[in-house]
């Protein structure tokens, strides 16, 4: 018998052997995938994971986790099995190559013809 | 490059890589050397999986576990105030073992099969915690000492390679703050309070002192096992180094308080060779005592364990009930 300091566990009367059978599978359940917003205008960012056997109690869970310190206003639960992730082995698929200026704002430098115009006419 | 290196398997520094294809082990080494994160589903060594699942397991076990001596001291912490905040403190270091399990998991070992090797005594937690809280002021050192020694270690294993355990360990070190400071409040409290109180606390430290010494394990044997640890940035720091931190930080603040620690060798000296510019020197912790008590004999290990296997078996038919028979397992993204 466990003889314990903590009068909540010495009331219990627990056997020092009280061995049990192992846990078996799915026994802590699936995990959801908790995506959080932080504030109102801000995107949902991946938070980390929740164990629940439903929806509704993932979001419990999730509100617990991950937003019982005003982190959270508004949480998305995901079930992982229904997340198509990409490969990080297949990273290639990112590359890009460097010339590429035509789809960033600094590649538009418009600045420069305008004072070439100017110049030229005496705007 | 490890490109045509011939590992010896018999050396055992070389087990640990021993049978890995090279390429992939130079880029994976490549990547932690630029200080690139390792996810999820990349490849790694078997090595780094095996020693990365073993450290994390601990690390969510030594939470769960640590919950139960401070928990022991709700109903009976002074005031509504100290009992809202060691609540939270406790709900805390449970949320915490919940993030650790997550981050182990995505290395491929179920939570089923952590916990089941928790409940038998097949994995370790943190040996402080098969020490019992004797009174109010136990619970104040353990959360003050005990998680000022956490942070030292988190705050180091946050700058490590495998990107889930880092993104758990910011978040723990977080909310580890708050315990750091609550703890302190109550320790000053009834350092600066009654005789009594000061009594109650300077015997805690003294019961304490020993086990908080132990925290850190014994001296790194200087092997190249270690050394490839540290390469792939999975030990961040030595035991020796993170203990010198922790005295550096913590003695001084005890010694404010007028309380005494049991080690009568303890003081600081200068060390131009360290890091910290000062070496502290104290009577080395006894070891053999820390094995005895790692490997069970220790006043609480039967209690933690014993408590935690009546909780699973308890909490099992609601489990069972809510388990739906359609649910599939896939092991987690990040």
């Amino acid at each position: 018998m466990i003889n314990s300091l903590d009068p909540r566990i010495a009331r219990e009367k627990i056997n020092e052997d009280n061995n049990i059978a192992p846990l078996t599978e799915m026994d802590q359940f699936e995990t959801y995938e908790v995506f959080h917003q932080k504030k109102r205008g801000d995107q949902h960012v991946h938070a980390g994971i929740v164990h629940a056997p439903n929806a509704e109690m993932a979001l419990l869970f999730a509100k617990e986790q991950y937003g019982r310190r005003g982190l959270s206003v508004n949480i998305w639960v995901v079930k992982t099995n229904n997340v198509f992730a990409s490969d990080y082995d297949d990273a290639d698929i990112f590359e890009t190559v460097p010339e590429k200026q035509y789809r960033e704002a600094g590649g538009y430098k418009v600045m420069d013809k305008i004072n070439k115009y100017k110049k030229e006419n005496k705007v | 490059m490890y490109g045509n290196a011939y590992i010896d398997p018999n050396e055992k520094a070389n087990a640990m890589i021993a049978g890995e294809d090279p390429i992939k082990l130079a880029e994976f080494e490549a990547r932690i050397a630029r200080g690139e994160k390792i996810e999820p589903k990349d490849w790694m060594p078997k090595e780094y999986r095996k020693q990365l699942i073993r450290m994390i397991e601990q690390h969510g076990h030594s939470e769960i576990i640590g919950a139960l001596p401070e928990g022991t001291w709700i109903t009976r912490a002074p005031g509504f105030k100290r009992k809202l905040a060691l609540m939270a403190k406790v709900q805390d270091e449970v949320g915490h073992a919940q993030l650790l399990y997550s981050a182990a998991e995505t290395l491929g070992k179920s939570r089923e099969d952590m916990i089941n090797d928790l409940i038998t005594g097949k994995s370790k937690y943190s040996n402080v915690f098969n020490y019992p809280a004797y009174t109010w002021a136990d619970a104040c050192i353990i959360a003050w000492l005990i998680d000022a020694g956490a942070i030292i270690n988190q705050v180091a294993n946050a700058k490590g390679s495998y990107g889930p355990y880092c993104r758990a360990l910011d978040r723990i070190c977080t909310e580890e703050s708050f315990h750091l400071k609550y703890g302190h409040d109550n320790v000053v409290t009834l350092a600066t309070g009654t005789p009594t109180q000061r009594k109650m606390v300077q015997e805690a430290l003294t019961r304490w002192w020993p086990p908080i010494m132990h925290f850190f394990g014994p001296s790194d044997k200087i092997s190249s096992h270690t050394e490839i640890l540290m390469r792939w940035k999975v030990k961040m720091a030595s035991n020796d180094d993170m203990r010198q931190q922790f005295l550096n930080m913590y003695v001084p603040k005890i010694w404010d308080l007028g309380l005494e620690l049991p080690d009568a060798n303890l003081k600081k000296v200068e060390d131009t060779n360290s890091k910290l510019g000062v070496k502290w020197e104290y009577t080395e912790p006894d070891w053999d005592e820390f094995k005895r008590v790692i490997n069970g004999g220790g006043p609480c290990n039967a209690e933690r364990l014993a408590v935690r296997r009546m909780a699973e078996e308890k909490g099992r038919w609601v489990r069972a009930a809510l388990l739906r028979k359609d649910e599939k397992y896939v092991t987690p993204l990040a």
